[in-house]
Protein backbone atom coordinates (compact mmCIF):
# COMPACT_ATOMS: atom_id res chain seq x y z
CA UNK A 1 0.00 0.00 0.00
CA UNK A 2 1.40 3.42 -0.92
CA UNK A 3 2.44 5.80 1.87
CA UNK A 4 0.18 8.70 2.87
CA UNK A 5 2.53 11.27 1.40
CA UNK A 6 2.69 9.37 -1.88
CA UNK A 7 -1.11 9.22 -1.98
CA UNK A 8 -1.38 12.95 -1.37
CA UNK A 9 1.06 13.77 -4.15
CA UNK A 10 -0.73 11.29 -6.43
CA UNK A 11 -3.98 13.19 -5.68
CA UNK A 12 -2.28 16.45 -6.68
CA UNK A 13 -1.30 14.72 -9.92
CA UNK A 14 -4.93 13.62 -10.46
CA UNK A 15 -6.10 17.23 -10.00
CA UNK A 16 -3.48 18.57 -12.39
CA UNK A 17 -4.32 15.94 -15.03
CA UNK A 18 -8.06 16.66 -14.67
CA UNK A 19 -7.42 20.40 -15.07
CA UNK A 20 -4.73 20.14 -17.74
CA UNK A 21 -6.86 21.62 -20.53
CA UNK A 22 -8.42 24.24 -18.24
CA UNK A 23 -4.99 25.51 -17.13
CA UNK A 24 -3.65 25.47 -20.65
CA UNK A 25 -6.70 27.39 -21.91
CA UNK A 26 -6.17 30.05 -19.23
CA UNK A 27 -2.55 30.29 -20.32
CA UNK A 28 -3.57 30.52 -23.97
CA UNK A 29 -5.39 33.76 -23.18
CA UNK A 30 -2.40 35.53 -21.69
CA UNK A 31 0.67 33.38 -22.13
CA UNK A 32 2.20 30.63 -24.19
CA UNK A 33 -0.54 28.02 -23.72
CA UNK A 34 1.62 25.51 -21.93
CA UNK A 35 0.83 25.70 -18.20
CA UNK A 36 -1.52 22.72 -18.04
CA UNK A 37 0.53 20.61 -20.42
CA UNK A 38 3.76 21.41 -18.57
CA UNK A 39 2.34 20.77 -15.10
CA UNK A 40 0.70 17.55 -16.28
CA UNK A 41 3.98 16.29 -17.75
CA UNK A 42 5.82 17.23 -14.55
CA UNK A 43 3.41 15.61 -12.11
CA UNK A 44 3.07 12.51 -14.22
CA UNK A 45 6.86 12.15 -13.98
CA UNK A 46 6.66 12.71 -10.20
CA UNK A 47 4.23 9.81 -9.72
CA UNK A 48 6.59 7.59 -11.71
CA UNK A 49 9.82 8.63 -9.98
CA UNK A 50 8.59 8.93 -6.41
CA UNK A 51 8.75 5.69 -4.43
CA UNK A 52 5.31 4.55 -3.24
CA UNK A 53 6.97 3.36 -0.02
CA UNK A 54 8.42 6.75 0.88
CA UNK A 55 7.14 7.74 4.32
CA UNK A 56 9.55 10.63 4.99
CA UNK A 57 7.44 13.62 3.92
CA UNK A 58 10.54 15.78 3.49
CA UNK A 59 12.23 13.28 1.19
CA UNK A 60 9.04 12.90 -0.87
CA UNK A 61 8.63 16.67 -1.27
CA UNK A 62 12.29 17.06 -2.22
CA UNK A 63 12.01 14.33 -4.85
CA UNK A 64 8.83 15.98 -6.16
CA UNK A 65 10.60 19.34 -6.46
CA UNK A 66 13.65 17.91 -8.19
CA UNK A 67 11.48 16.01 -10.67
CA UNK A 68 9.32 19.05 -11.47
CA UNK A 69 12.50 21.04 -12.04
CA UNK A 70 13.66 18.84 -14.89
CA UNK A 71 10.34 17.83 -16.44
CA UNK A 72 7.95 20.81 -16.40
CA UNK A 73 9.87 22.91 -18.92
CA UNK A 74 8.32 26.32 -18.28
CA UNK A 75 8.77 28.84 -15.48
CA UNK A 76 6.50 26.71 -13.28
CA UNK A 77 9.31 24.12 -13.20
CA UNK A 78 11.79 26.20 -11.21
CA UNK A 79 8.97 27.97 -9.31
CA UNK A 80 7.00 24.92 -8.15
CA UNK A 81 10.24 22.93 -8.00
CA UNK A 82 11.71 25.44 -5.55
CA UNK A 83 8.48 25.55 -3.53
CA UNK A 84 8.41 21.76 -3.07
CA UNK A 85 12.14 21.54 -2.38
CA UNK A 86 11.93 24.25 0.28
CA UNK A 87 8.89 22.51 1.79
CA UNK A 88 10.98 19.34 1.81
CA UNK A 89 13.54 21.03 4.06
CA UNK A 90 10.82 21.89 6.61
CA UNK A 91 9.54 18.31 6.61
CA UNK A 92 12.90 16.48 6.50
CA UNK A 93 12.69 13.31 8.57
CA UNK A 94 9.03 13.87 9.50
CA UNK A 95 6.25 11.36 8.87
CA UNK A 96 3.39 13.45 10.32
CA UNK A 97 2.16 16.88 9.23
CA UNK A 98 1.07 19.35 11.93
CA UNK A 99 -0.78 22.66 11.54
CA UNK A 100 2.46 24.47 12.40
CA UNK A 101 4.38 22.48 9.80
CA UNK A 102 1.92 23.44 7.09
CA UNK A 103 2.23 27.12 8.02
CA UNK A 104 5.99 26.82 7.69
CA UNK A 105 5.60 25.04 4.37
CA UNK A 106 3.54 27.94 3.03
CA UNK A 107 6.09 30.46 4.32
CA UNK A 108 9.13 28.81 2.78
CA UNK A 109 7.35 27.94 -0.46
CA UNK A 110 6.30 31.56 -0.94
CA UNK A 111 9.77 32.86 -0.03
CA UNK A 112 11.32 30.43 -2.54
CA UNK A 113 8.92 31.41 -5.30
CA UNK A 114 9.55 35.10 -4.63
CA UNK A 115 13.31 34.68 -4.67
CA UNK A 116 13.25 32.64 -7.88
CA UNK A 117 10.65 34.69 -9.75
CA UNK A 118 11.60 38.07 -8.26
CA UNK A 119 7.90 38.84 -7.96
CA UNK A 120 5.78 40.62 -5.39
CA UNK A 121 2.09 40.44 -4.61
CA UNK A 122 -0.01 42.31 -7.20
CA UNK A 123 1.90 41.22 -10.30
CA UNK A 124 -0.68 38.67 -11.48
CA UNK A 125 1.15 35.55 -10.40
CA UNK A 126 0.56 32.56 -8.13
CA UNK A 127 1.67 34.78 -5.25
CA UNK A 128 -1.64 36.65 -5.49
CA UNK A 129 -3.38 33.46 -4.36
CA UNK A 130 -0.68 32.08 -2.06
CA UNK A 131 0.22 35.17 0.00
CA UNK A 132 -3.33 36.01 1.18
CA UNK A 133 -3.97 32.30 1.74
CA UNK A 134 -0.85 32.04 3.88
CA UNK A 135 -1.71 35.13 5.93
CA UNK A 136 -5.19 33.82 6.66
CA UNK A 137 -3.85 30.36 7.43
CA UNK A 138 -1.51 31.75 10.10
CA UNK A 139 -4.25 33.96 11.57
CA UNK A 140 -6.61 30.99 11.88
CA UNK A 141 -3.98 28.74 13.44
CA UNK A 142 -3.16 31.53 15.92
CA UNK A 143 -6.86 31.53 16.88
CA UNK A 144 -6.58 27.81 17.59
CA UNK A 145 -7.98 26.37 14.35
CA UNK A 146 -6.81 22.94 13.22
CA UNK A 147 -4.99 22.39 9.92
CA UNK A 148 -8.05 21.62 7.78
CA UNK A 149 -10.17 24.45 9.21
CA UNK A 150 -7.35 26.96 8.72
CA UNK A 151 -6.71 25.63 5.22
CA UNK A 152 -10.42 25.97 4.39
CA UNK A 153 -10.27 29.67 5.27
CA UNK A 154 -6.98 30.03 3.40
CA UNK A 155 -8.48 28.54 0.24
CA UNK A 156 -11.32 31.05 0.35
CA UNK A 157 -8.71 33.82 0.30
CA UNK A 158 -6.83 32.09 -2.50
CA UNK A 159 -10.03 32.17 -4.58
CA UNK A 160 -10.38 35.88 -3.89
CA UNK A 161 -6.76 36.16 -5.00
CA UNK A 162 -7.61 34.47 -8.29
CA UNK A 163 -10.48 36.91 -8.80
CA UNK A 164 -8.08 39.76 -8.02
CA UNK A 165 -5.69 38.60 -10.74
CA UNK A 166 -8.46 39.23 -13.27
CA UNK A 167 -8.46 42.92 -12.40
CA UNK A 168 -4.76 43.59 -12.76
CA UNK A 169 -2.13 43.80 -15.44
CA UNK A 170 0.67 41.25 -15.54
CA UNK A 171 4.15 42.61 -14.92
CA UNK A 172 5.93 39.24 -14.67
CA UNK A 173 6.22 36.33 -17.06
CA UNK A 174 5.06 35.98 -20.65
CA UNK A 175 1.73 37.70 -19.86
CA UNK A 176 3.61 40.95 -19.18
CA UNK A 177 4.29 41.22 -22.94
CA UNK A 178 0.56 41.79 -23.40
CA UNK A 179 0.34 44.85 -21.17
CA UNK A 180 -3.25 45.92 -20.57
CA UNK A 181 -4.51 43.05 -22.72
CA UNK A 182 -3.78 40.77 -19.77
CA UNK A 183 -6.52 42.47 -17.73
CA UNK A 184 -9.75 40.48 -17.51
CA UNK A 185 -8.07 37.07 -17.44
CA UNK A 186 -7.28 35.04 -14.35
CA UNK A 187 -3.73 33.95 -13.77
CA UNK A 188 -3.05 30.26 -14.56
CA UNK A 189 -0.37 30.00 -11.84
CA UNK A 190 -2.68 31.41 -9.15
CA UNK A 191 -5.25 28.87 -10.34
CA UNK A 192 -2.93 25.84 -10.19
CA UNK A 193 -1.65 26.93 -6.77
CA UNK A 194 -5.21 27.12 -5.44
CA UNK A 195 -6.10 23.75 -6.96
CA UNK A 196 -3.09 22.30 -5.14
CA UNK A 197 -4.22 23.70 -1.78
CA UNK A 198 -7.75 22.36 -2.36
CA UNK A 199 -6.42 18.91 -3.16
CA UNK A 200 -4.31 18.81 0.00
CA UNK A 201 -7.33 19.91 2.06
CA UNK A 202 -9.60 17.29 0.50
CA UNK A 203 -6.96 14.63 1.08
CA UNK A 204 -6.52 15.56 4.73
CA UNK A 205 -10.28 15.71 5.25
CA UNK A 206 -10.94 12.31 3.72
CA UNK B 1 39.45 29.19 -22.09
CA UNK B 2 36.15 30.65 -20.96
CA UNK B 3 33.18 28.43 -21.75
CA UNK B 4 29.79 29.55 -23.05
CA UNK B 5 26.37 28.02 -22.41
CA UNK B 6 23.38 28.89 -24.56
CA UNK B 7 20.03 28.52 -22.83
CA UNK B 8 16.91 28.59 -24.96
CA UNK B 9 13.40 27.15 -24.88
CA UNK B 10 14.09 25.85 -28.35
CA UNK B 11 16.79 23.35 -29.24
CA UNK B 12 16.78 24.73 -32.80
CA UNK B 13 17.36 28.29 -31.62
CA UNK B 14 20.34 27.34 -29.49
CA UNK B 15 21.90 25.10 -32.15
CA UNK B 16 21.38 27.83 -34.74
CA UNK B 17 23.00 30.48 -32.58
CA UNK B 18 25.89 28.14 -31.90
CA UNK B 19 26.43 27.63 -35.65
CA UNK B 20 26.28 31.39 -36.19
CA UNK B 21 28.75 32.12 -33.39
CA UNK B 22 31.18 29.47 -34.60
CA UNK B 23 31.35 31.13 -38.02
CA UNK B 24 33.12 34.00 -36.24
CA UNK B 25 35.03 31.82 -33.80
CA UNK B 26 36.05 28.83 -35.87
CA UNK B 27 37.44 25.91 -33.97
CA UNK B 28 36.21 27.19 -30.60
CA UNK B 29 35.11 24.17 -28.61
CA UNK B 30 33.80 25.76 -25.46
CA UNK B 31 30.15 26.32 -26.47
CA UNK B 32 27.42 24.12 -25.03
CA UNK B 33 23.68 24.24 -25.67
CA UNK B 34 21.18 23.59 -22.90
CA UNK B 35 17.96 24.04 -24.77
CA UNK B 36 14.56 22.44 -25.03
CA UNK B 37 13.61 19.42 -22.99
CA UNK B 38 15.22 16.01 -23.25
CA UNK B 39 12.93 15.01 -26.13
CA UNK B 40 13.72 18.32 -27.92
CA UNK B 41 10.27 19.79 -27.24
CA UNK B 42 10.04 23.45 -26.17
CA UNK B 43 11.11 24.12 -22.60
CA UNK B 44 14.01 24.76 -20.25
CA UNK B 45 15.53 22.45 -17.66
CA UNK B 46 17.73 23.80 -14.82
CA UNK B 47 19.38 20.42 -14.24
CA UNK B 48 20.55 20.13 -17.84
CA UNK B 49 21.70 23.75 -17.78
CA UNK B 50 23.73 23.02 -14.65
CA UNK B 51 25.35 20.01 -16.33
CA UNK B 52 26.11 22.04 -19.46
CA UNK B 53 27.85 24.68 -17.33
CA UNK B 54 29.97 22.02 -15.64
CA UNK B 55 30.80 20.52 -19.01
CA UNK B 56 31.69 23.90 -20.57
CA UNK B 57 34.02 24.84 -17.71
CA UNK B 58 37.70 24.23 -18.28
CA UNK B 59 38.62 26.08 -15.10
CA UNK B 60 38.44 29.61 -16.55
CA UNK B 61 34.75 30.17 -15.93
CA UNK B 62 31.55 30.13 -17.97
CA UNK B 63 29.35 32.87 -19.40
CA UNK B 64 25.69 31.91 -19.78
CA UNK B 65 23.28 33.48 -22.28
CA UNK B 66 19.54 32.89 -21.96
CA UNK B 67 16.53 33.71 -24.10
CA UNK B 68 13.39 34.83 -22.30
CA UNK B 69 11.18 34.13 -19.30
CA UNK B 70 11.85 30.71 -17.84
CA UNK B 71 15.11 30.59 -19.79
CA UNK B 72 16.36 33.26 -17.41
CA UNK B 73 14.77 31.74 -14.28
CA UNK B 74 16.09 28.27 -15.11
CA UNK B 75 19.60 29.61 -15.84
CA UNK B 76 19.63 31.46 -12.51
CA UNK B 77 18.47 28.36 -10.70
CA UNK B 78 21.17 26.23 -12.37
CA UNK B 79 23.83 28.74 -11.30
CA UNK B 80 22.53 28.74 -7.71
CA UNK B 81 22.56 24.95 -7.63
CA UNK B 82 26.28 24.95 -8.51
CA UNK B 83 26.85 26.75 -5.20
CA UNK B 84 30.00 28.52 -6.34
CA UNK B 85 31.73 25.37 -7.61
CA UNK B 86 32.11 26.96 -11.07
CA UNK B 87 32.90 30.61 -11.80
CA UNK B 88 29.80 31.38 -13.80
CA UNK B 89 27.53 34.30 -14.58
CA UNK B 90 24.39 34.91 -16.58
CA UNK B 91 25.15 37.73 -19.03
CA UNK B 92 22.64 40.57 -19.14
CA UNK B 93 22.66 40.55 -22.94
CA UNK B 94 20.62 39.52 -25.98
CA UNK B 95 21.35 35.89 -26.72
CA UNK B 96 22.22 36.13 -30.46
CA UNK B 97 24.53 39.13 -30.41
CA UNK B 98 25.86 38.13 -27.01
CA UNK B 99 26.74 34.61 -28.13
CA UNK B 100 28.63 35.81 -31.19
CA UNK B 101 30.70 38.30 -29.20
CA UNK B 102 31.23 35.90 -26.30
CA UNK B 103 32.47 33.19 -28.66
CA UNK B 104 34.88 35.59 -30.37
CA UNK B 105 36.24 36.88 -27.06
CA UNK B 106 36.52 33.44 -25.51
CA UNK B 107 38.19 31.97 -28.61
CA UNK B 108 41.01 34.54 -28.47
CA UNK B 109 41.66 33.58 -24.87
CA UNK B 110 40.21 36.62 -23.09
CA UNK B 111 39.70 36.17 -19.35
CA UNK B 112 36.24 35.64 -17.82
CA UNK B 113 35.70 39.29 -16.81
CA UNK B 114 36.60 40.54 -20.31
CA UNK B 115 34.36 38.01 -22.05
CA UNK B 116 31.45 38.96 -19.79
CA UNK B 117 32.04 42.69 -20.24
CA UNK B 118 32.20 42.50 -24.04
CA UNK B 119 29.16 40.21 -24.13
CA UNK B 120 27.10 42.64 -22.07
CA UNK B 121 28.09 45.57 -24.30
CA UNK B 122 25.84 44.02 -26.95
CA UNK B 123 22.88 45.39 -24.98
CA UNK B 124 23.75 48.74 -26.51
CA UNK B 125 23.99 47.56 -30.12
CA UNK B 126 21.59 49.58 -32.26
CA UNK B 127 19.95 48.21 -35.36
CA UNK B 128 18.64 51.56 -36.53
CA UNK B 129 20.64 54.78 -36.46
CA UNK B 130 18.63 57.51 -34.77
Amino acid sequence: MPSRVYECIAKINDTIQANKDFLTDLDREIGDADHGVNMARGFHAVTEKLSQDETDIGAALKKTGMTLLSTVGGASGPLYGTAYMEAGKVMAGKTELTAEDFGQILDVAIAGIQKRGKAERGEKTMLDALIPACETYHAKVAEGADLVTALDAAIEEAHKGIEFTKTIRATKGRASYLGDRSIGHQDPGATSATLTLETVRDFLKA
Amino acid sequence: MVGIVLVSHSWKIAEGIKDLALEMAQGFEGIRCAAGLEDKTIGTDPIRIMEAIQDADSGDGVVVLADLGSGVISAEMAIDMLEGSVKVQLADAPIVEGAVIAAVEASIGSPFEKVLEETEKTREFHKVQS
